[in-house]
């Protein structure tokens, strides 16, 4: 049954291929999106954390600022 | 008019999407796979070699779509005059190129077996490539060019020249005598293709949708956040 699965009557080679370079590009393009994703956040927080008390207020009323210090994006 | 457009109001969706959008992917994906591998038929022509068309044919289906979406929405940004529609385009741009980059490759593998060479100067398989160097340079414009206007202007234009492939790519197999298949599926009349097999080619589709939204928002979360640190250091 697994050789029959692996074999797939001579054509194995070209399906699994096939699939196997699917996910790998998929699995490439996410970890270079998401360390880009990361370096960006890590630069915001690095910036806002240096910001003086005064463009920390103003920073501070920005919705969109608080949302990217506190969004994880876990995935 | 594009109020729902505003970062502030779109990153509150945007930031907590991607890991619902994940956990979907995977879901489908996985019976994506199921299918394709091991519950569909084999060909009777193509034996086991038609499994390929299962990531091949999604992967060309959404390079081809996504293409058409950056021209779009790069259009309505001109007319519009909103930098939004680009900031959108550029996000949707990386998993388009994949998604043409895995149709080629897989396209090459299935060519071996099925028709006994790599790669032919096909019109359906050279116009892919075409495609694959507009993403390429749509890329890299957004890359090199520093000035906003400058690189509006320049990936606009690329996509306007790059649109006038997509239906050449349609119609290719049409057209002219090519090596490639004609088209098996066809929104208007019935499909050439049994639903044994037309169901995984469905359920993988649904899959590569669901990676190239995931990609997008990640990308566009990355956009945003880096307008925002353009915004700190004015501040």
């Amino acid at each position: 049954m697994i050789n029959e699965l692996l074999n797939m009557n001579g054509y194995g080679s070209y399906v699994w291929s096939s699939f196997s370079f699917t996910i790998l590009s998929f699995s490439i393009l996410y970890v270079i999106v998401k360390l880009q994703y990361i370096k960006e956040k890590n630069k915001f927080i690095a910036k806002y954390g240096s910001l003086d008390t005064k463009k920390a207020k103003i920073a501070r009323t920005q919705i969109i600022n608080q949302e990217i210090l506190s969004s994880s994006q876990s995935i | 008019m594009f109020k729902i457009l505003e970062p502030n109001k779109i990153f509150l969706i945007t930031s907590k999407a991607p890991k619902y959008v994940m956990i979907l992917f995977i879901l489908v994906f996985s019976i994506g796979l199921v299918e394709a591998l091991i519950l569909s038929p084999e060909d009777y022509k193509q034996s086991h070699s038609v499994r390929i068309m299962y990531v091949h044919v999604p992967a060309a289906w959404i390079s081809l779509g996504i293409f058409s979406s950056i021209t779009f929405l790069s259009l309505c940004g001109y007319i519009f005059k909103n930098k939004h529609f680009f900031l959108i385009a550029k996000s949707l741009a990386p998993s388009g190129l994949i998604f043409n980059i895995v149709a080629l490759v897989t396209g090459s593998i299935w060519g071996k077996p099925t028709w006994g060479t790599w790669w032919a100067w096909d019109a359906r398989i050279t116009s892919m490539l075409i495609l694959a160097i507009f993403y390429l340079l749509y890329l890299i414009a957004w890359r090199i060019f520093e000035d906003k206007e400058q690189v509006i202007k320049i990936t606009t234009l690329i996509t306007i020249f790059g649109i006038i492939n997509v239906p050449i790519i349609k119609y290719s197999v049409d057209w002219w005598n090519t090596l490639h298949q004609p088209a098996s599926i066809n929104i208007m009349s019935k499909s050439a293709i049994h639903s044994s097999m037309l169901l995984p080619l469905l359920i993988m589709s649904a899959a590569f949708a669901l990676f190239s939204l995931l990609i997008f928002l990640m990308k566009y979360n990355t956009e945003l956040i880096k307008l925002k640190n353009k915004g700190l250091d004015r501040l």
